[in-house]
């Protein structure tokens, strides 16, 4: 019945020895996505540029067109009117007005008072004045740059040095490939979309630790093994793991991305793409970085005097007969 | 080796039973759940402001402006009183925030008594002289007292100008040193919220100053030039600066009718009445104005002395705009112009849709995962699924006895808790099968397996931990919920797989005594 029987425990992929692939292509994603960044640029959300996002459902099915000059006409700077799910519902985007908090609430009158007569219900308004955009597009950076900090810190605390430095890099990769996916599909990257990004960082590390756990369990048992050796059966034995958890997080995410509304779908397809590039960067940019640091050098140092205390128990020291 | 103490079994079910107990009140009728004894927890899942619709706004006290009219104060006092003491000055100006003027006689007792005059209007002044020049500040202490003094008046105000409303259950709330977030759960309209609290309203009582031109470019320095109401077409009056009698001083305003006409009917309280009849009885046959944010509503002549401490205000209102000035005059003028620095509304329909859908999508999330755990693991993965079931339920207790509030984006942190809470069970079971490979005893491999396993669960759900502590750091609103159950859901995560999984496992073990892994 268990199909996981069929799935063998090692299945022996030698990821070290494609490394330089790995390298090449994390390299062009970061670099393809950091040049969608500067030419497309991303589409932000108000929550970061300011300005206001309103969500309407009218009465009947309306004429984008007609509704577009007219709204044009106001003399409001570009407003834009697309779908949202259903022909009734319509996203109307207000750029931020010149001028203070005042400006911006005029302007909103003036788009309603137009909007008014079309108008069955007034879905959403969301309006974020230009100070509160500045401070919100400050937090989002620094929210960003110490979770990464503060996972290396911790990651350099439980681990060695090398491991952290590893992690770190594999973080920013994820996190920019994910931002350059939004610069790509040309989503809105608002404060959800940043959350996501966010948990992309927190669910790649943790695929990355699991494996890491392994890799620092082996240095400890296998003294003599070739490293690059050491770190390919650490993935390995991780990779069941790896795949299935990748498998269901998917799974929920996709049933979210399918049914979760309108208003989730940006976020959820986020976290799609992130956990995708995720578990790659755990496998094939994390611990192959490893490969390029010698792991046991300050493992050595500080290991030796209380070696015995870490030695394994009497049951784990069958363990490298079945290996061997 | 496979110990699980008889305590340990107690504690688990208990802490299942308690999930349970706490997150029942979600599946039953809200009358119900108002009707339960005060023992049994009742409390449902605080809904946000996204999902069952209201209105947000953050406002910021517009303190440049009322410490512009604060320094204009002074001045004006200075003026006033310098001039009644026979005090000769030149020059008063207002100078980066301080009033500054010179003295026509800067000798020593001059000073003395301009010193005297001076504070009598406020301690917190700090009057420096140099030669003639006398600059006039606050110290910067009497300046944040005043600050917090303002945006404390600025909270009550809005608040009963809410309640005046029958706005149910707005919160207000200070934020920062100079900012208020309101919140309306189910408000459809916003925007008749910011009509309430987007005007000050200072009501006072001038005279017009009849001596001066209207159309002149300049009024003379005891008077101000200032229009009415009507935007169309504006009348220009020259009005005194000096009040006669202000809002402050109304005890009762009413939106009544007079001539068909809607009027608001104000009752002074005793100060103002007394100030209110002699003014009119010493200004009998001349105009006096009616001033309202710097705007004229009416400027009538006084016909007689009025001394009974009532009186009308017309101004060519609708009905409308007479029940929100009769209002605002009773709720008190607001220090200061609030300013909207966000807004942020969802209508009751989009709330449903997103709740309809969240449900949904956390429903199908969990079949999809349920199935292919079953599928994948077999018996094990129906001992992980119901850690996984469990898990949901104590989200739902966490959430509602802690009255979290549950937002949209924190309804995508549950589905993706959903997808990632096998993790911790896919690491255990993995590494149980590791084990026996390696040839060990089925027991030695489970006990082993857990114990391997614990650490790295640790490892690697503390740094998302960290992660989610700083979104909720550095998150607003819904994106703070998000954050929340993440962070619930890891805890309960972790509990299931490391305790609930495990004694299941066990007794599983126990009964069948299989020497066989079935995975």
């Amino acid at each position: 019945m268990a199909l996981i029987k069929k799935l063998p425990i090692d299945l022996g992929v030698r990821f070290l020895e494609y490394r330089k692939i790995f390298f090449v292509i994390s390299t062009l994603i970061v670099l393809t996505s950091l040049a969608l960044v500067a030419v497309r640029g991303l589409n932000f959300g108000v929550d970061f540029r300011g300005g206001t996002l309103i969500e309407i459902r009218t009465h009947q099915v309306e004429e984008l067109g007609a509704l577009r000059s007219e709204l044009n006409s106001l003399g409001l700077g570009p407003i834009s009117i697309q779908e949202f799910g259903q022909p009734r519902d319509l996203l109307v985007n207000l750029q931020k007005q010149d001028g203070g908090e005042q400006e911006q609430q005029v302007a909103i009158a003036a788009v309603k008072e137009a909007l008014d007569d079309k108008v069955e219900e007034y879905r959403r308004v969301e309006f974020v004045g230009p100070k509160v955009g500045e401070e919100l597009k400050i937090s989002g950076i620094l929210a960003t740059v110490l979770s990464l900090l503060g996972i290396a810190i911790y990651i350099w605390i439980r681990f060695e040095w090398q491991f952290s430095v590893a992690a770190l890099v594999a973080l920013s990769h994820d996190v920019i490939a994910t931002v350059g996916f939004y610069a790509l599909t040309q989503y809105e990257f608002n404060l959800a979309t940043l959350a996501a990004v966010l948990t992309i960082a927190g669910y790649s590390i943790n695929d990355t630790v699991v494996i890491f756990d392994r890799v620092r369990d082996k240095l400890r048992r296998f003294k003599k093994l070739e490293q690059n050796e050491l770190l390919d059966r650490a993935l390995n034995k991780t990779l069941s793991r790896t795949i299935l958890t990748s498998v269901t997080t998917l799974l929920a995410l996709v049933a979210l991305f399918l049914f979760g509304g309108e208003v989730l779908r940006g976020l959820s397809l986020g976290l799609i793409f992130g956990v995708l590039i995720g578990t790659y960067s755990s496998l094939g940019l994390a611990v192959p970085l490893l490969s390029l640091t010698d792991l046991r050098s300050s493992q050595d140092e500080d290991e030796d005097s209380h070696d015995d205390k870490t030695l394994p128990k009497k049951d784990d020291q069958s363990t490298p007969i079945h290996l061997g | 080796m496979l110990q699980f103490p008889r305590w340990k079994i107690f504690l688990v079910l208990a802490v299942l039973l308690a999930g349970l107990a706490f997150a029942s009140p979600n599946l039953l009728p809200k009358s119900v759940t108002d009707n339960l004894p005060d023992w049994a927890p009742s409390n449902q899942v605080n809904l946000g402001l996204d999902l069952q619709g209201g209105a947000s706004l953050l406002m910021e006290v517009d303190l440049a402006f009322a410490a512009d009219e604060r320094v204009k104060n002074v001045l004006e006092f200075i003026r006033d009183n310098l001039r009644s003491a026979r005090i000769g000055y030149q020059n008063l100006s207002v100078s980066e925030g301080s009033v500054v003027f010179d003295l026509r006689n800067p000798d020593d007792a001059t000073r003395e008594r301009m010193r005297a005059i001076i504070s009598q209007l406020s301690q917190g002044l700090l009057i420096s002289t140099d030669e003639a020049r006398v600059t006039v500040s606050f110290s910067e202490a009497s300046t944040v007292e005043w600050r917090s003094r303002l945006v404390e008046q600025s909270i009550e105000i809005t608040r009963a100008r809410l309640d005046e409303t029958g706005t149910k259950e707005p919160s207000i709330q200070r934020q920062g040193e100079d900012r208020i977030l309101i919140q309306v759960p189910g408000e459809k309209d916003p925007d008749r919220i910011k009509q309430i609290i987007g005007k000050t309203a200072k009501l006072n009582f001038r005279m017009v100053d009849q001596s001066a031109d209207p159309n002149a470019l300049r009024a003379p320095a005891d008077a101000e030039i200032l229009l009415s109401n009507n935007p169309e077409n504006p009348q220009r009056y020259v009005i005194k600066k000096r009040i006669l009698v202000s809002g402050e001083n109304l005890s009762d305003a009413q939106a009544t009718f007079q001539d068909g006409q809607p009027v608001v009917s104000i009752t002074f309280d005793a100060t103002g009445g007394k100030r209110f009849a002699d003014a009119t009885l010493a200004n009998v046959g001349r105009p006096f104005a009616i001033v309202l944010d710097g705007k004229v509503i009416s400027a009538p002549v006084i016909r007689s002395a009025i001394l009974s401490g009532s009186a009308i205000i017309s101004g060519g209102f609708t009905v409308e705009e007479a029940g929100d000035l009769a209002i605002l005059l009773r709720a008190g003028a607001l220090p200061a112009p609030l300013i909207v620095l966000e807004e942020r509304s969802v209508g009751p329909g989009l709330g449903a849709d997103s709740v309809l859908a969240g449900q949904i999508a956390a429903a199908l999330g969990l079949a999809l995962v349920i199935v292919f755990m079953a599928v994948a693991y077999g018996s094990f993965g129906l001992m992980a699924n119901a850690a996984l079931v469990s898990n949901l339920i104590l989200i739902f207790a966490a959430l509602s006895a802690l009255q979290a509030t549950l937002t949209l984006p924190g309804i995508a942190g549950i589905v993706l808790t959903i997808g990632m809470a096998v993790d911790a069970n896919v690491l255990i079971f993995e590494r149980i099968r590791e084990e026996v490979r390696q040839g060990q005893s089925l027991t030695a491999a489970i006990d082993n397996g857990y114990k391997r396993a614990v650490t790295t669960i640790l490892d690697s759900n503390i740094t998302t931990l960290i992660a989610a502590f700083l979104l909720f750091q550095f998150g607003t609103g819904p994106i703070k919920g998000f954050a929340v159950t993440l962070t619930i859901g890891l805890l309960t995560s972790m509990f299931t797989a490391i305790m609930l999984t495990r004694l299941i496992v066990i007794l599983w073990l126990r009964r069948n005594r299989s020497k066989a892994l079935p995975i």
